[in-house]
């Protein structure tokens, strides 16, 4: 049979040999898409890292790394990622438990509808128009502030750490509420699979051995979704401490990485610091290359339920 | 008995009680800041409390129209830059996407990483190298918004892929694709007449998700120094803040209403094809 199969193969050597061609020639098919992510995607993810690691002409160096040792850049890491580890923490447990209150929802049901439509809006669109909304509510002049003061005499802005820096909102304890408010929508998209992935047999079969909801949760339900929530838990964590909008329409003070970053590349004119933007992108990309090697980990642990 | 519809209720499912009263708490909370933002947008200046229209009259002031010049330059070229967005994604992601899964299935592992990179690439990180990039686009082009789609559009890859891909594996491509050229239809043929029109809902989708991220981008913008719509709005926050309010909230609400509208149809159709 092969044998035939190759000597047909042989006598039409023509169309034997227009095959493979014809396999490269369609691979030629990714080439725009490749094209596209390699100029858009790969070059400037480089560039970005090259400046931090090159001197004023153009030579390598390590000397840049200095800038980690500045008082203002560091305090914006550690702000950074504190910030992005309580709301992390914060956002995925409040999530969590939305994700299963929602369970007792129909799963295509109008509810349902109207929560993932709702978290789409306030988890990737949101940015510059939620601190409109939070300016609104726990600004200086806030309804909740005002509120607070009205009906407790209680000003929240004496809650602030830093009180030379103005309202709460703009300092980075402030922030946690904003970061909150497009974090939990976020939370709910991406571990309400995982949610849905516990199956009704599971609660069945702790039924029959005669066991109860607080045991299901102990001994099913929560090893279950451990890594996914753990997964979950460190995406939003790469969201909190990736966002820029929320935090640079809020602050003018670079108290974050990301609105440090924004600064120092607007003061063109200053060739001393030309670098400092290149050395806290190196900076970002080993905290997101750290967590998503974890998150890599959990994911695969979390697979073994969701087939 | 009683013991049997106990049991019955083991597992993760809440009871219609305790969840309902935890749906209202966090639905309570997070209207409560768009409340705030309505009530801001409508009140008399200087107060803290009222209902007044007139912000919205200086839309239409001759005087004070400069002040909203740049917003509506904004939102202008965000709907250009959505536009342009979305057709790259369907030059660029789409075909490579349907070839892959035709023809080089090994390829797809690769699209899917690449498209799902750019969660792990902070905006900003590629914004600072976007700079130079830019720097050299913008000399064969000129200093045109326009051109901000290529850029946006890489932030757009992970939600374009995402609704592509579940509608591609809902769908036996392959068999279509086999059953379609034994037929004698070309593969031009083919991918217009059989494969896209079984992916209208995941290019919808991806169409939408992408419009919605084109018009929420602040970051790219802010550091390539172009006028968007969320860069507009940012601006005018300082001048009329009343106004940049109201268009903060009908946005939001526009985009929401527009996402419940496809959802609920998304969510019809999946229901009849269980009953």
């Amino acid at each position: 049979m092969t044998a035939t199969a190759s000597a047909a193969v042989g006598r039409a050597a023509g169309a034997g040999a227009a095959k493979p061609r014809r396999r490269s020639a369609g691979l030629l098919g990714f080439a725009p898409f490749a094209a596209y992510t390699l100029v858009f995607m790969a070059v400037p993810t480089v560039l970005a890292v090259w400046s931090g690691l090159t001197t004023q002409s153009g030579a390598f160096t390590l000397e840049n790394f200095h800038a980690f040792a500045q008082p203002g850049i560091q305090k914006a890491f550690v702000n950074s990622l504190v910030l992005s580890l309580a709301v992390a923490v914060a956002a995925s447990v409040l999530g969590a438990i939305l994700c299963v209150a929602l369970l007792a929802a129909r799963p295509d049901g109008f509810l349902r509808v109207v929560v993932d439509a709702a978290s789409s809006v306030l988890a990737q669109f949101g940015g510059v128009m939620l601190a409109f909304a939070f300016i609104a509510t726990i600004g200086s002049a806030g309804m909740f502030t005002l509120w607070m003061k009205d009906a407790f005499g209680f000003d929240i802005n004496s809650l602030a750490p830093d009180k030379t820096a103005g309202p709460l909102l703009y300092q980075a304890t402030g922030l946690f509420f904003p970061y909150l408010y497009f974090s939990i929508p976020l939370m709910v998209i991406v571990f309400m699979p995982a949610v849905e992935g516990l199956r009704a047999q599971w609660g069945e079969a702790v039924a029959t051995l005669g066991g109860n909801r607080a045991q299901y949760w102990w001994h099913v339900g929560m090893p279950v979704l451990a890594p996914s929530f753990f997964g979950s838990l460190i995406l939003i964590f790469a969201g909190a401490f990736s966002s820029f909008a929320t935090a640079a329409a809020l602050t003018n003070a670079g108290i974050l990485v990301p609105v440090v970053m924004q600064q120092y590349l607007g003061s063109e004119t200053d060739a001393s610091v030309a670098h400092i933007p290149g050395v806290l992108a190196i900076g970002m990309l080993a905290v997101m290359a750290v967590v998503m090697a974890l998150y890599s980990v959990l994911q695969r642990r979390a697979a073994r339920w969701q087939r | 008995m009683s013991r049997a519809s106990k049991a019955v209720r083991v597992g993760a499912t809440p009871s219609k009680a305790s969840s309902a009263v935890i749906l209202v708490v966090a639905g309570l909370a997070f209207l409560y800041p768009l409340y705030a933002l309505a009530r801001f947008a409508f009140q008399p200046v200087g107060q803290h409390s009222g209902f007044t229209l007139d912000h919205l009259k200086a839309l239409t002031d001759p005087i004070r129209a400069y002040q909203y010049d740049q917003l509506w330059t904004g939102i202008e070229n965000s709907l250009v830059i959505a536009v342009i967005t979305v057709a790259l994604m369907l030059v660029f992601l789409l075909p490579a996407m349907i070839l892959a899964e035709l023809r080089f299935r090994s390829v797809r592992r690769v699209i899917e990483f690449v498209c799902l990179l750019p969660i792990s690439i902070p905006t900003v990180v590629l914004a600072v190298g976007f700079v130079p990039v830019y720097q050299r686009v913008w000399d064969i082009t000129g200093a045109v918004p326009w051109v901000l789609s290529f850029g946006i559009g890489i932030i757009t890859l992970p939600y374009a892929f995402r609704p592509i891909a579940a509608n591609i594996a809902g769908i036996d491509m392959v068999t279509l694709n086999e059953a379609s050229r034994s037929l004698g239809a070309g593969w031009l043929q083919t991918v217009w007449h059989v494969i896209l029109p079984n992916l209208r809902r995941g290019m919808l989708s991806a169409g939408l998700l992408t419009v919605s991220v084109v018009l929420g981008e602040f970051t790219i913008a802010q550091f390539l120094q172009q006028n968007t719509f969320q860069t507009g709005l940012a601006l005018l926050e300082h001048a009329d803040p009343y106004v940049a309010s109201t268009f903060a909230l009908a946005a939001l609400l526009f985009v929401f209403l527009i996402l419940v509208v496809f959802g609920a149809l998304g969510a019809g159709r999946r229901s009849r094809k269980a009953s």
